[in-house]
């Protein structure tokens, strides 16, 4: 286990090194996304209106507030990715996003399109959110603002983290490994309950 | 019971609202520091860290521990010497919930079902969650307050087995739904176990287990042993905390049981995260209040 801090936007190389297990924190540029988002990206073809590549992006509905022209955090934390799942493969392929930050991972399209575009999944501590609200530095725009609090959010983030690497540019998967693992040992959990 | 003033329980009522969403109870920071003692995966112990870190900026900062709000759930135990109108607790707990949510303010996580209309508020049809009981040899109105996110409420499981199917089947059942529930309700924290009763009263024996404090046995010993049991057996898979490996899956196994029906085996897991949030106010009949967990 390795452990990174790195600043966003990050370059494919970068993200190459990264590998399941590894620790990372990050200062720079990061996006919040969540359901709608995407939809609005995806299915209704809205091009986002700021460059997201190399960028990470959380999945995250954030309380804000805004006071006059400005937006400020209430409170910022992670949601489940694998509703997710549909849209992160474009995500990484058309847009160039290099890592996705939420809680529970997702699936083969996404890892495959990690492997293929160079991008990583990093999982953050769920239920934290008090954590991530204060690694947040600012809110530095909110475009789409109508679809508040699910709009793309571009936010200033300064050692954000800890992050598990837990789906990497090579094809691992974490959860997966760590869910087999589980599922190797089950015979013999069964046996000594005496189920 | 005239001159009692319900304007204390509308004020208990939101205010365990916003203690529980902020100030973990110490039972449960104990749990997390014990699990991270013994944990040796350096993934997992940072995870931990992470943890540990959360909790004191909220109590720094007096800030939502997750932004996950929850919806609202209160288990009010009235003594049998307590002055008390049913209706006026029930509207006060239903304004508390509303009153915390916009005074705050924090996030609602209340919606219809159907229309997915979110009102804001935390409550609406059947909301606030409430659940009554009585105490013999009591003077005091006592409310344990809990904000149930959902990303462990959504992994609740209920299965009616026949007693054909045996104990070992409830065991069973009670792994299987740990081991695919992953790192969706934010492990490790509580697993609540019903076994026994209705189908109703089933899931709801697992919602009292979670809000046990952790760690606490059932007074059963047959029981505790399978709690026990049952806790070796989750944290044996090795799933760790947030579902990424480790030594620790679970803080505590808790499990609550009815007398069932002669045919019936019925059994339901409903699991709590790591934030394992609940916050309490006891009230006298002279209005004084004490809050804790």
């Amino acid at each position: 286990m390795a452990e990174y801090h790195l600043k966003s936007p990050f370059s494919e190389e970068e993200i190459r090194k990264l590998r399941a297990g590894d620790i990372v924190t990050f200062d720079g540029l990061l996006f919040g996304i969540r359901d709608l988002t995407q939809i609005y990206m995806f299915d209704q073809n809205h091009e986002p209106p700021v460059s997201l590549a190399g960028a990470p992006c959380i999945h995250t509905a954030p309380s804000l507030r805004k006071a006059g022209d400005k937006w400020e955090k209430i409170c910022v934390g992670t949601t489940t990715s694998t509703r997710m799942e549909r849209f992160t493969p474009e995500l990484i392929r058309r847009y160039g996003v290099r890592a996705i930050i939420g809680k529970g991972g997702l699936y083969q399209g996404s890892l495959d399109a990690m492997v293929k575009y160079g991008a990583v999944y990093l999982a953050i501590v769920g239920g934290s959110a008090a954590l991530e609200t204060r690694q947040i530095e600012e809110v530095e725009a909110v475009y789409w603002e109508h679809l508040h609090p699910e709009a793309l959010y571009q936010f200033r983030v300064k050692n954000f983290g800890p992050l598990t690497v837990a789906m990497d540019s090579h094809g691992r998967h974490l959860y997966e490994e760590v869910k087999a693992e589980a599922v190797r040992r089950l015979p013999e959990i069964y046996k000594k309950l005496g189920v | 019971m005239k001159d009692f003033d319900y304007r204390i329980v509308e004020e208990a009522a939101k205010q365990t609202y916003i203690r529980a969403l902020c100030d973990l109870p110490p039972d449960v920071r104990a749990a997390l520091k014990k699990a991270y003692d013994r944990e040796t995966k350096p993934t997992a112990r940072s995870v931990f860290e992470a943890i540990f870190r959360t909790i004191e900026i909220a109590d720094r900062d007096k800030t939502l521990i997750c932004q996950d709000t929850g919806l609202p759930i209160y288990k009010v135990k009235i003594g049998s010497a307590f002055p008390w109108n049913g209706a006026r607790i029930k509207k006060c707990l239903y304004e508390g919930a509303k009153r915390a949510t916009l005074e705050f303010p924090f996030r609602s996580s209340s919606t219809h079902p159907l229309t997915r209309v979110n009102p804001q508020t935390s409550v609406g049809v059947g909301l606030p969650v409430i659940y009554w009981d009585f105490q013999e040899d009591s003077d005091t109105l006592d409310i344990l307050m809990a904000p149930k996110g959902s990303g462990s409420e959504n992994m609740s499981k209920m299965q009616m087995f026949y007693p054909a199917h045996g104990v070992k089947a409830l065991k069973k059942f009670v792994l299987d739904a740990v081991v695919e529930s992953g790192a969706n309700p934010c492990p490790p924290g509580i697993i609540g176990v019903g076994i026994g009763g209705t189908a109703d009263l089933v899931v709801k024996l697992a919602k009292d287990a979670i809000l046990r404090p952790v760690g606490r046995r059932n007074p059963d010993p047959q029981i505790a042993a399978m709690e026990e049991e049952l806790e070796e057996a989750i944290n044996a898979t090795g799933r760790g905390p947030m579902g990424l490996g480790g030594d620790v899956s679970t803080l505590a196994v808790h499990i609550e049981m009815a007398y069932t029906h002669i045919t019936q085996n019925p059994v339901a897991v409903n699991t709590q995260c790591w934030p394992a949030r609940r916050a309490r106010a006891v009230i006298r009949p002279d209005g004084s209040v004490e809050y804790g967990y």
